[in-house]
């Protein structure tokens, strides 16, 4: 009989997505709970107390935290649509633009997309920088991970609707098809796969919470003044 | 140097520097050879910049010809393509792999930050926070010593692994902090188990010929310190 495999997340968060994605790739079921990170689950917190975050995968009542380590769990655990190349070297290629993607990609897009003035104007610049470089390495590939959807892809998730998002809420282009049109062609081929669309959350929805989020920081702003 | 089938590896780096260690460890666990080629400091060679144009740092192990970056990344290419010579570096078993790779994510994003900022702290409050951080993630680190060994030598068990080559790379750095501050970090009353495992993990083969010694470190660490003062002060 199969362990029972549990995910504790987030909706809005890309982070938790990227857990969802692997798995439903693979077929593995699981129950998904939704925690509310301002009044965190007693369970979340025994099951990750290092750093109290979600995603939290628990297979079978043991524990797995930090959304990178959790693929490769996943893809170690269940062998079905691997994720990973088998060859050593392209493996760590993978290892190494999905690191990029953590390190560089991600937290710099978005913090240029909370910040002002010529911070903004100077973090966007590094983001379209990154964006290219990613490009780059995807080159005339349908998928970083070749034919199918490897883990550097689903690392690029945020690349999908929360881009789209975050640019309409802050204001500003980051990412389209002008600038990137090889990015912005897999990012439409991702969010339309099956394993990939039905993980993805409404766009509108995360729209209004993102909206919200903007106006709760201004409103404190404000209130500093 | 050729390894095993005659193909060629070369590791770019430098002898103070933590993260160059841990492929040097993962490279004697498995016996395999290779040449060091060591960067002057502040000058990159071509070959770096070749070989790793997106961060342009070191370590860079090339293989082959095919360059591979990032510390950890280069231990776990060199578990997989030495899979069948020495010591398994990454455990069997999938959830104590995930473990291993908790906590060296855990080490390197949080734990090492908290130990370089000791150093860097503008203020005596600044310090003293970090101080306490770095001693809260020895405890943790101690429990999860406890539950990784299963009463063995290292993280790893038996022989030295993946999470003993994460942390035990900063050995000799926590020690130049140790000399600094006068702060004990690795105490016996604390985390008597760490404070095994390192001794262990300094005298190991694999580890002894390129740990740095702690006074040679602390030189390099002092002409460091005056280049990044007089880089301000400019």
């Amino acid at each position: 009989m199969a362990e029972e495999v549990k995910v504790f997340g987030r909706w809005t968060s890309p982070f938790c997505c990227r857990v969802e994605i692997a798995l439903r790739l693979k077929g593995v079921p699981y129950e998904y709970i939704e925690e509310d990170l301002s009044n965190k689950s007693p369970l979340l917190l025994e099951y990750n107390p290092v750093h109290k975050k979600v995603p939290v995968l628990v297979h079978g009542g043991k524990p797995i935290a930090e959304s990178l380590v959790v693929l490769e769990y996943i893809e170690e655990t269940w062998r079905r649509n691997p994720i990973l190349p088998e060859d050593p070297h392209r493996r760590a290629m993978a290892r190494f633009w999905t690191k990029f993607i953590d390190e560089k990609c991600m937290p710099i897009m978005w913090k240029s997309l909370w910040s002002e003035g010529e911070m903004q104007l100077k973090l966007m610049e590094e983001t379209k920088e990154n964006l290219s470089i990613l490009e780059r390495e995807l080159n005339s590939k349908k998928f970083f991970g070749g034919n199918s959807i490897g883990l550097v892809d689903i690392a690029a998730s945020f690349l999908s609707c929360w881009t789209e998002v975050l640019q309409e809420v802050a204001g500003i282009s980051l990412f389209g098809e002008a600038k990137h049109p090889i990015l912005f062609k897999w990012a439409n081929e991702f969010m339309s796969s099956d394993a990939v669309k039905v993980c993805l959350p409404p766009k509108d929805e995360l729209l209004s919470h993102f909206r919200a989020m903007k106006e709760g920081m201004s409103a404190t702003k404000a209130g500093q003044n | 140097m050729a390894a095993v089938g005659g193909e060629e590896v070369k590791l770019l780096g430098a002898w103070p520097s933590p993260f160059v260690m841990r492929p040097r460890i993962a490279l004697n666990l498995k016996g395999v050879g290779y040449e060091f080629l060591e960067e002057v400091f502040g000058v990159k060679s071509e070959l770096l910049l070749k070989s790793n144009p997106v961060y342009k740092k070191i370590p860079v192990l090339i293989h082959a010809g095919k360059p591979i970056c990032e510390s950890m990344i280069i231990v776990q290419y060199i578990d997989e393509v030495w899979a069948a010579k020495g010591s398994a570096i990454l455990p069997a078993d999938p959830y104590d792999r995930a473990l291993h790779r908790f906590w060296a994510v855990y080490i390197d994003d949080k734990w090492f930050p908290s130990l370089s900022g000791i150093s860097r702290a503008q203020t005596e409050e600044a310090k003293a926070e970090a101080v306490e951080q770095v001693f809260a993630g020895l405890k943790l680190l101690e429990e999860a010593f406890e539950k990784c060994s299963k009463g063995k030598g290292f993280f790893g068990g038996d022989t030295i692994g993946y999470l003993d080559i994460a942390l035990g790379c900063y050995l000799g750095w926590l020690k130049v902090t140790e000399k600094m501050t006068g702060i004990k970090f690795l105490d016996e009353e604390k985390t008597p188990l760490l404070v095994g495992w390192g001794e262990r993990f300094c005298a190991d083969d694999a580890v002894k010929g390129v740990m740095p010694e702690t006074n040679k470190l602390m030189e390099f660490f002092k002409v460091l310190q005056a280049k990044f003062k007089a880089a301000s002060a400019k």
